[in-house]
């Protein structure tokens, strides 16, 4: 998609600095010229609400460091004198604070808009494990961060989930002493923390462009999952059609965010992680962040330690193979209705075990735990590979033109329309 | 490489080898300081002996004491409490282990307040074998600190410990 720039600088410094250094050329043929598909809905607008929110998280961070103190006797202390005594204060953390959960929000929306439309197969494979990549980045970054505020809910959350490592036979607990750098979670454990709850947001950001560029190499999927046949029939330009829609996704998203900042700051919290953290009392019921309950609920379903262990980390670990374990020569779901089914099941699946994630582990919550276990495993691992060879799909279209023209509105009706459902057609 | 009709290696050969051990050596010995300083430093190993005085524990009582950041589980334990714990046939635990083998004085279980399935604090005179239950994920201990029930591959560690006088004990 990203062939030789057209960029054509207006000055004469523009020339001299482009035949220098290209950037000017770089910026204009990935955020101007780059050509969209026409018929991109409003799914397609969470790569730039996430930029977005990596962006907030950031800058929200550093002004907050400015004000924290990485210590177990002080941290604390920090973060109540940051909501009670810092000018915004309140406003920086809340946002920070929530800020995770929005982008949480919006990564899950991507990656289920991945697997509807299947942007994870070829020839964007590699994009699509760069993701995967960035998933994992968050995930310990999103860890991590929930321990500084040191409340009863950061340290026995740190403590449970380091615990994890213990199970690895052998080295499980030189690896987990390692980790704290003592034989509990204390002091050393915070700073380290600290340390790279900071450097990792800037690895996500290097991802990130590797993921931005593997996406201009291979161009954006569509709902129809046909590749982009005649560049000026099948696309538009990024800006302005791109970039205002995005700008539009992204101050609707902003007001759903700030709701939550200014309405109900603490609803995504926990309670327990108001109390100071207290090494000798452990709060009777321990729940992970909401975007963690999922794997959380993989991870108690089976019975065993190490198993529970292997079982939720290859919850992830899966995602990366998805390019291989999908046989169906069709993307888009909107032309496969068998697999449209199961992507709906699948759906409620990772709710439902959101659901028993913050749920006690006992009784009946246990074995429904299992029961959605074994669907999230047996959606990638059996109906994915086997699917792609029963299933017959629906005609595709012949082209992106041509889809959205069948459609039946005039050539300018089909680009707002984008909006709409394709499924609707 | 058309003259190359022998499979004997050169001195050029044995350079390149050479030079890579070399590197490789180098590189591994820049990283293991960086890897080793994240391990428990000396001040954290100084802390790593505590002495408690039992006289003030009633018995049925249990204290918690604070070792390597983590607490110690002091039960004194009653007559009753050491019956239920020395008549439990081993065939019936998960990790089969005699009363005996973990304590020094039967009055006197020692045990580390952590939970070995993710290490959470159990509660004390609680669950179904009136030892000790673990909220987080529901293990069962009993009053031996041994697990009955749940989640936890292990019995409650036993730290290291010794008596200094009749009713004083060094932990660590």
């Amino acid at each position: 998609m990203s062939g030789p720039s057209t960029y054509v600088p207006k000055s004469a410094i523009g020339r001299w600095f482009e035949s220098r250094l290209p950037i000017m050329g770089l910026m204009h043929s990935s955020f101007v010229v780059y050509p969209t598909p026409k018929n991109l809905n409003y799914f397609w607008t969470f790569g730039g609400i996430l930029s977005l929110m990596l962006g907030v998280q950031i800058i929200t961070g550093i002004v907050l460091v400015m004000h924290y103190t990485p210590h177990v006797d002080y941290a604390f202390q920090s973060v109540e004198h940051i909501m009670r005594d810092v000018n915004w204060g309140w406003f920086m953390r809340y946002t920070h604070a929530n800020g995770a959960s929005m982008f949480f929000i919006a990564v899950y929306i991507h990656m289920l808009r991945g697997l509807y439309y299947g942007s994870y197969k070829a020839p964007r494979e590699v994009l699509w494990i760069l993701g995967v990549v960035i998933f994992l980045l968050m995930m310990a970054t999103a860890f991590m961060g929930y321990v500084l505020p040191w409340g009863q809910m950061s340290f026995w959350g740190a403590t449970v989930i380091t615990n994890l490592f213990s199970a690895i036979p052998l080295v499980g607990t030189s690896i987990t002493t390692w980790l704290w750098g003592g034989y509990s979670v204390d002091n050393p454990t915070l700073n380290r923390f600290f340390s790279l709850h900071y450097l990792l947001p800037f690895m996500i950001a290097a991802v990130v462009a590797l993921h931005v560029w593997a996406l201009h190499v291979s161009g954006q999927n569509n709902p129809t999952g046909v590749e982009v046949k005649d560049v000026k029939r099948d696309t538009l330009p990024f800006t302005p059609y791109a970039t205002i829609k995005d700008g539009f996704a992204m101050v609707v998203f902003l007001a759903f965010f700030s709701w939550f900042i200014f309405y109900v700051p603490n609803y995504l919290g926990h309670p327990d992680n108001y109390i100071d953290a207290n090494p000798m009392v452990t709060p009777a019921h321990i729940v992970p962040e909401w975007y963690f309950l999922p794997f959380y609920a993989i991870l108690r379903a089976i019975p065993d330690k190490l198993g529970g262990v292997i079982a939720m980390f290859g919850s992830i670990a899966v995602l990366a193979f998805l390019p291989w374990l999908d046989t169906s020569r069709v993307k888009s779901a909107n032309f496969r209705p068998v697999y449209r089914v199961f992507f709906v099941v699948f759906v409620l699946c990772g709710i439902g075990l959101g659901y028993l994630g913050a749920m006690p582990a006992e009784g009946g919550y246990v074995i429904a735990s299992r029961i959605l276990t074994v669907y999230y495993f047996a959606f990638f691992l059996i109906i994915m590979p086997l699917l792609g060879l029963f299933e017959t799909p629906k005609p595709l279209p012949a082209s992106i033109a041509d889809s959205v023209l069948a459609r039946g509105g005039s050539a300018s009706a089909a680009a707002a329309g984008a909006a709409h459902a394709p499924e609707n057609k | 490489m058309a003259e190359a009709t022998t499979v004997e290696p050169t001195r050029r050969d044995f350079l390149y080898i050479a030079t890579g051990a070399v590197a490789a050596v180098g590189v591994g010995s820049v990283a293991w300081p960086l890897i080793s300083q994240m391990n428990p430093d000396a001040s954290t190993l100084a802390l790593a002996s505590t002495e408690v005085d039992l006289a003030a524990l009633p018995a049925g009582g249990i204290m918690t004491v604070k070792w390597r950041g983590k607490p110690v589980f002091v039960r004194h334990r009653t007559a009753k409490e050491i019956q239920e714990a020395q008549a439990t046939p081993l065939a019936q635990l998960p990790d089969p282990q005699a009363d005996a083998e973990r304590v020094k004085k039967p009055e006197w279980l020692i045990v580390t307040g952590v939970c070995t399935h993710l290490g959470c604090v159990p509660l004390g005179h609680s669950g179904d074998y009136d030892g000790w239950f673990c909220p987080c994920h529901g293990s069962h201990y009993d009053t031996s600190g041994r697990i009955r029930k749940g989640p936890a591959p292990r019995n409650l560690d036993v730290p290291p410990y010794q008596f200094v006088t009749d009713t004083k004990v060094r932990i660590g």
